[in-house]
This record gives C-alpha cells, structure tokens and sequence, in this order.
C-alpha cells in the first residue's frame, strides 16, 4: 500500500516538472498572466495600494471616492442584506434550508466561481444558489435582478473580507480551456463599436469616457451584487457584463450562461488575492 | 478660422497624396456642417464626445486627444476622412470606433462630420 502511494506521489512529482518545464518554455499558463495582469495595474497607478482597487474607480479618483464614501454612511444595499438574512434563515417548504446545502456555513463566498470536476463547467454562487432551491422543490429565481440578489448579498456581507481564489487546476485540460475561452472574451473586440472589454478596463482605466471614470480590470469582481444608482436596484455581475456588452451594440449573453460564466472565472481569477467585499454601490 | 476643404480630386490616387499639404479651399455649405456637427455630438451616432474634448460639446472625455486645429494637423482631408472612417488603420489596437468600417455612419455623414471637425 505504501509502496503504491509512493509511485502516485512520483507521478505526481514528474507531472509537475513537465507543467513547469512547459511554463519555461512560455506556453500560456494563468500563474504568468496573472502576474503580468496584475503588474500592470500595479505600475499604471502606483499610488493605489493593491487592496484598494477592489473599490474600481474610486480607488483612481479622491472626488469620486469621497461623494461614494457618503452614500456608504447609508448603504442603499442594507435592505437586501436583511431580506437575504431572512430568506438564508426560513426553511423552504420541504424543511430544509439553503445551509443544508452549503455544509451549514454561509460565507462561502470565495469558493466560487469554480472548476467542476464532475460536471466538466465553470459554477458560480449564484448558479449553486439556485440549484440549491432547484433541488429543494423550489422555483430557481432570476440571474440578474430581484430576491437572488438579496441572497447573494447576506451571502456576500457574510463573506467580507475574504481573499480571492480562484484556481484553474493545472492537471484539467478542460478546467484551462474554460479559463482560455474566458481570457478570449475579454480581450476580443465585439459589437458594432468594435470594443473589447480590455479597451475600456485595461487600455484606459481612470479616464473618463464622456462623464463616466472607467474602472480598472482589476477590482471587478469583488464586489457583486451592486446597488447601482442607474439601475435604482440591485443587480449582478453578469447584468454588468451585459450592459457593458450592449453598449458597444453587441448582443448580450444569457446570465449564467458559459460565455459569462467563463468570463468571470478568467476575470476573478486576474483578481486573485484581492479583498471579497461586497455587496457595494456604484454610481 | 473657418477653413474647409474641399474633397480633393486626387484621392482618386492615393499614392500622389502622399506629402502633398492640401490648403482648404471652398466653404462647405452651413447646412453639412450643422449635420456634422449634430451627428458628431449625437450620443447615438458619432458619440464623439465620448472620447475628445469638442468646442462647444458638453462634459467631454478624455480618452483621446481634444479636436482641435484640426486644418493645422490634417492639412489632408484624406488623412482625416480615413481616420473617423477606420482609425484600426493607423492604430491598429485603437479605442476608436471604425465608423465608416462598421457603417455606424453614412459616407454622407463622414463626409459631414470631416466637413464639420474642418472648423474646429
Ligand atoms: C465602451 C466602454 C466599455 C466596454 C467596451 C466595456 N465596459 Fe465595462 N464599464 C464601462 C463603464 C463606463 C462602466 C461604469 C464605470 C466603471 O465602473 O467603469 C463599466 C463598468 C463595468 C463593471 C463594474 C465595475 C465596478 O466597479 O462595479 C464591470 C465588472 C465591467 N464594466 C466589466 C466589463 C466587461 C467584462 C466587459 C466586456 C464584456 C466590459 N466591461 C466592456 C465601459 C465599458
Ligand atoms: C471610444 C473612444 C473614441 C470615440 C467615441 C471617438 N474617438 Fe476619435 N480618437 C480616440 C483615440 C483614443 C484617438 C487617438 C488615436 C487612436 O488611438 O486611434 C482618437 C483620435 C482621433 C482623431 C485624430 C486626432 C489627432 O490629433 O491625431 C480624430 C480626428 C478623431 N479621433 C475624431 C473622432 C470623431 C470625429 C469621432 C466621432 C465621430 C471620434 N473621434 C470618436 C478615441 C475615440
């Protein structure tokens, strides 16, 4: 028996050699596009320490950041908080409740998005939200506004602080394929205005596109779901990445569909190690 | 400073352009210029207020660089019609939108538009 793990523990030690030989050799690996990804920012705004971009553009801009520093006195998303609190804590009709589904915890934020291995697919927390209700006899709710919202936001204030951790595992081909397909949405220019999403976060981030300040790449996924004041509700990442879709006149995806559920493992995974704190408010 | 060129015949044949300073010529009429100007402040159409600091325009970007002195710097109204038609060709990675390219404007409102940035 010992011998046996002795061998899988060899295999196991040989496999990593050849990952890191490959990585030498400059084939794509996510550990070198996060570091470049990051470095980036870090050296465009020097001044912004690395936790603070989880705050997008109010990390770039004192005026900015200090009428949005008010509104946080009051935070318009408290109310969805509680009623989150309330939904988490009443049973669903067949007596179990969302922590039967969650192993009885809560702040489970920083375990999504995820590679799964069974099912072969990127899962994010609203998705197992809803496939927690699904499997309990009730009706899934909507992926880019309303009572899903407030969940996600008890689940996300429970969470804070947090760390970002995504992991591609590097012995699953299909685990970086999704991440590869994710990182080829992002960088690919689409939409009747020809914009890819890394012109408006990455190219320019701090600049202002009419009277918008765009944030940074880096910081866009800690802090989901947002009461924004546009919408006048809460909303989810993906309502963002739809919104920022249809404004360069391209055609949406579907929440939670691949496209964006690959999009957000790439993007979450570029904010690896930056601070969980959500829900927050946007302009 | 209202300078306009007129499209000048020998875009015909690009390559005689080359390094040849095209001086504004004729007025383009009041009425091309109100188009260009409106197509070029509509948040629908041009946009481009978006991006540049336009005279006149309301909460501009800054994403790209103001417009202005614009018969000092494109002395060719080639140059200037191919930079608002397609800007992918002198920058291959630019924000700016391909706006003939992606038919976002007419080639009756690039022309316009040119007609308008001219008195800039
Ligand atoms: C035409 C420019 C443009 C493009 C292209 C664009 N966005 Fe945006 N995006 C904006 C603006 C403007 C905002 C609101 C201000 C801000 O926070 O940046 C925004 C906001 C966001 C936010 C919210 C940031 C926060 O702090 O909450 C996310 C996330 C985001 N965009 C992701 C994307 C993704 C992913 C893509 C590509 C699918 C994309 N954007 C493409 C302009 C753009
Ligand atoms: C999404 C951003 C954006 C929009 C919208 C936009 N531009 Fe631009 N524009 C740029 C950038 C950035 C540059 C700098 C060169 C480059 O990267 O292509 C530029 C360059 C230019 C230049 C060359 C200026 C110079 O000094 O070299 C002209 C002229 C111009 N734009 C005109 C327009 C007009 C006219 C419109 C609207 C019909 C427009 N732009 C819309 C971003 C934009």
């Amino acid at each position: 028996m010992s011998i046996r793990i002795h061998k899988v523990a060899g295999s196991i030690t040989a496999f990593a050699l050849l990952v890191s030989t490959t990585i030498c050799l400059g084939a794509p690996s996510p550990d070198t596009d996060l570091a470049k990804f990051q470095r980036y920012f870090s050296e465009r705004f020097p001044a912004v320490p690395f936790d603070d971009f989880a705050n997008g553009s109010y990390a770039l801009d004192p005026v900015l950041r200090e009428n949005w520093e008010a509104i946080e006195e009051f935070p318009p998303y408290e109310t969805a908080i509680e009623e989150g609190r309330e939904m988490w804590e009443t049973p669903f009709r067949n007596g179990k409740s969302y922590a039967d589904c969650f192993g009885g915890e809560h702040a489970i934020a920083n375990r999504y998005p995820h590679w799964d291995a069974d099912r072969r697919m990127v899962v994010t927390l609203p998705m197992a939200l809803n496939e927690c209700r699904t499997a309990n006899g009730e009706e899934p709710l909507p992926y880019k506004k309303g009572k899903l919202m407030s969940v996600l936001a008890f689940v996300t204030f429970e969470s804070r602080g947090q760390k970002t951790a995504v992991d591609v595992p590097a012995e699953d081909d299909d685990a970086l394929a999704a991440y590869e397909k994710g990182k080829a949405f992002f960088y690919t220019r689409r939409g009747q205005l020809n914009l890819s999403c890394a012109h408006c976060h990455v190219a320019y981030p701090g600049q202002l596109l009419r009277s918008e300040t765009l944030s940074p790449a880096l910081g866009h996924t800690t802090h989901w779901p947002v009461y924004r004041s546009k919408w006048g509700e809460m909303g989810s990442l993906h309502r963002r990445f739809a919104g920022c879709n249809e404004q360069v006149r391209a055609k949406a995806f579907d929440a939670q569909g691949e496209e964006y559920r690959d999009l957000e493992y790439f993007l979450t995974y570029m904010n690896n190690g930056l601070p969980l704190n959500g829900p927050a408010s946007r302009k | 400073m209202r300078q306009n060129n007129k499209r000048p015949a020998a875009c015909l044949f690009p390559a005689l352009l080359v390094g040849v300073f095209h001086v504004a010529a004729a007025n383009a009429d009041d009425a091309t210029v109100a188009l260009g100007k409106q197509v070029a402040f509509d948040s629908g159409k041009g946009n481009c207020l978006a991006c540049h600091m336009i005279p006149g325009g309301e909460s501009p970007g800054n994403i790209g660089p103001p417009l202005l002195a614009m018969s000092a710097r494109f002395p060719e109204r080639a140059v200037l019609r191919a930079q608002v038609s397609d800007a992918t060709v002198r920058n291959p990675d630019s924000i700016m939108l391909p706006f003939g390219k992606h038919h976002v404007l007419s080639e009756q409102e690039l022309d316009a538009v040119v007609d308008f940035l001219y008195t800039l």
